[in-house]
């Protein structure tokens, strides 16, 4: 079933001996825990960290937290963090400058004292979310040493889906449910009667040496069953769909359509939805100063393609309405990111759904653009 | 030290929270006195120099004939004029008297109304003379104020951002209270600078900051109906702080004439 063709067995009462693994090697492990009334991601140490019996309830606009009637760790689909926030993070220094007697300037750039990082419960889409921005971030031209030197020492550990959120559209952009490689580990989480396992699959020597500190069994032809009916059943929820069939053409053909102006009515531009997204990468920089002007900082800072200040040039910004700068946002997503990075923007994950303070759904979108192409 | 350029701060109808959070800025205080003179601020010093002064920062509306007087006076004293804070940007919560006759308040408060001389509305600097940057909030970020003037002092654009409160939110890792606990919330229409304090605490977005850049008032109040918030509601939203800034003002107004 792995590309490896090896899969095994950890208990659940094995778990920890996982993470005390991955803590050992020197990682931060981080993952999925309870916080605010949502599933969100932080440090973790423990088993007992996780979510367990948790679940939630989405769909445009809305999200609860919700008891599940087990004791899943990993029970529930994504909520508003994505990993992105680790290898790509909100704000970060770039350099820092003081004035030189001679008049000139020193540059130092700014370290990255962060540990290694250990991503635990990467779902199939967010990994392509990663994969994605990996393109953005670790092209040969333009590497961006932050992101570069994260993702180069971060360790992926994937759970693949048993369910889907009534916002979740991998199965549409052929992400997921099931992760099909580019992890070190993946596991399936497998609740069956008292039985409470994880079927494990290796997806680098990373992933097998880990796995060899960790009690387990090879998995047999019921186990790796078992794991394979899970993400089946995740794909049978999937609770949205999208027909990305000639996608790119159909929005290029489409800059005059009249959703957009239904669009410029709804929207907020509050930029929510490029901050939840895994995969959107914008930033701004901005230089500070102190009091004396001696000493200079470079940040960068997430930016949203939403906001005015996102394409101001001399004289005002190139896209002042809400309807262009929405319609940049999911042309971007889906269309142009194909001319630019070889890929679509868009993973299925459902963030932007769930997480639009007024509801709109991209998926909803595309399919009444296409309707409405043909009147 | 006569090149270092003088402060003056002014108070108009306020409640004096912006200009001490000059003072609040306990850290950096001295760091900003070396590099201005601090010329006219009545609040820190008795010590006062005559103008003209190279910044001043203006807390406070406009209610009075006098400051309506005042105002020009301080504009023409001034090479460089700030408003701090909501009152002095967009008429601050007492320009819920524009909503209101006041000269009814005045006879039901005060025992001889004739002592008392005030203009029937509350009305942001801006509406009085040219204001060279407006900074918002109720009350305004020390951090941001302390950006401004160091911003001045190096003759560069101050980084005070004007998008949605929702942005600072997300970039601190925030879990939407709208979206996660169905908690009414103006950050999507509110401007940014608090570092959106009240969602980490549970606590949906006041409007403290006014309206962002594009504040799509309609759309926010549409979605928070369907949620249950009534007309009364809804109005009283957009009617707090700055409730005279034109884009709440509209969307008040939406939901009901009726007075505050």
């Amino acid at each position: 079933m792995a590309n490896t063709g090896k899969a095994f067995i950890v208990s659940r009462g094995e778990l920890q001996s996982l993470f005390d693994a991955v803590i050992a090697r020197g990682f931060m492990p981080v993952g999925p825990i309870v916080r605010d009334g949502a599933i969100v991601y932080d440090e973790l140490r423990h088993v007992q960290d996780l979510p367990e019996g948790w679940t939630e309830d989405q769909d445009a606009g809305t999200y609860r937290l919700k008891r599940r009637d087990d004791k899943a760790l990993f029970g529930f689909n994504n909520g508003p963090h994505s990993w992105k926030q680790y290898l790509f993070p909100p704000r970060s220094k770039l350099w820092q400058g003081e004035k030189t007697e001679d008049g000139g300037f020193t540059v130092e750039e700014a370290e990255d004292t962060e540990k290694p990082f250990a991503f635990i419960g990467v779902r199939a889409c967010d990994l392509h979310a990663i994969q994605v921005q990996d393109k953005v971030f670790m092209s040969d031209r333009h590497p961006d040493p932050l992101y570069a030197g994260r993702r180069g020492k971060a360790l992926v550990i994937v759970v693949n889906c048993g369910q889907a959120a009534t916002t979740c559209f991998c199965t549409s952009m052929n992400t997921g449910p099931r992760a099909q490689g580019g992890f070190d580990l993946a596991l399936t989480e497998v609740l069956d009667g008292d039985d409470h396992y994880f079927v494990a699959e290796p997806g680098s020597t990373a992933g097998f040496s880990l796995l060899a500190e960790v009690p387990h069994t090879e998995a047999d032809k019921d186990n790796v069953a078992a794991a394979l009916e899970c993400t089946a059943r995740a794909e049978q929820q999937m609770g949205r769909k999208i027909d990305v069939s000639g996608v790119k053409e159909l929005l290029y053909r489409n800059y005059d359509n009249e959703r957009w102006d239904a669009l410029e009515k709804r929207c907020l531009a509050c930029g929510n939805c490029t901050m939840a997204c895994p995969t959107c990468f914008c930033s701004k920089v901005e230089d500070v100063t102190d009091l004396t002007g001696d000493h200079a900082e470079r940040w960068r800072e997430w930016d949203s393609c939403f906001t005015m200040d996102f394409s101001y040039i001399h004289g005002g910004s190139v896209r002042p309405t809400t309807r262009s700068r929405y319609r940049q946002w999911l042309v971007h997503k889906l269309a142009t990111w194909q001319d630019q990075f070889a890929t679509s923007g868009c993973v299925g994950c459902g963030r932007c759904i769930t997480w639009c303070p007024v509801g709109i759904d991209l998926t909803e979108e595309v399919r009444l653009i296409r309707e409405r192409e043909k009147d | 030290m006569t090149d270092k350029p003088k402060l003056a701060v002014w108070k108009f109808a306020s409640c004096d929270g912006c200009q001490l959070s000059l003072l609040d800025c306990e850290d950096e205080l001295l760091a900003v006195a070396d590099h201005i003179t601090i010329a006219n601020f009545p609040e820190a010093s008795r010590a006062v120099l005559d103008g003209p002064y190279d910044l001043s920062l203006v807390e406070g509306s406009i209610t009075t004939p006098h400051d309506r007087d005042r105002i020009q006076e301080v504009r023409r004293q001034s090479k460089f004029l700030v408003t701090i804070g909501a009152c002095a940007t967009a008429g601050g919560i007492q320009a819920l008297r524009n909503f209101t006759d006041v000269r009814e308040f005045m006879d039901i408060v005060y025992a001889s109304p004739e002592y008392i001389s005030t203009l029937d509305t509350s009305t942001p600097i801006s509406a009085h003379v040219n204001v060279d940057f407006e900074l918002r909030g109720c009350p305004i970020n020390k951090n941001q104020l302390l950006e401004v003037i160091n911003a001045f002092l190096n003759e560069r654009k101050p980084n005070v951002s004007p998008n949605s409160v929702c942005i600072e939110c997300k970039k601190r890792g925030t879990v939407c209270i709208m979206v996660a606990h169905g908690t009414h919330c103006m950050g999507p229409v509110t401007q940014a600078g608090c570092g959106a304090i009240c969602p980490a605490y549970n606590r949906g977005c006041y409007g403290c900051y006014g309206p962002m850049e594009t504040p799509n008032t309609s759309s926010l109040a549409a979605w928070m109906h369907d949620l249950g918030v009534s007309a009364d509601e809804l109005r009283r939203m957009f009617r707090t702080y700055n409730s005279e800034a034109p884009e709440f003002r509209h969307e008040g107004d939406r939901h009901g004439r009726e007075n505050i």
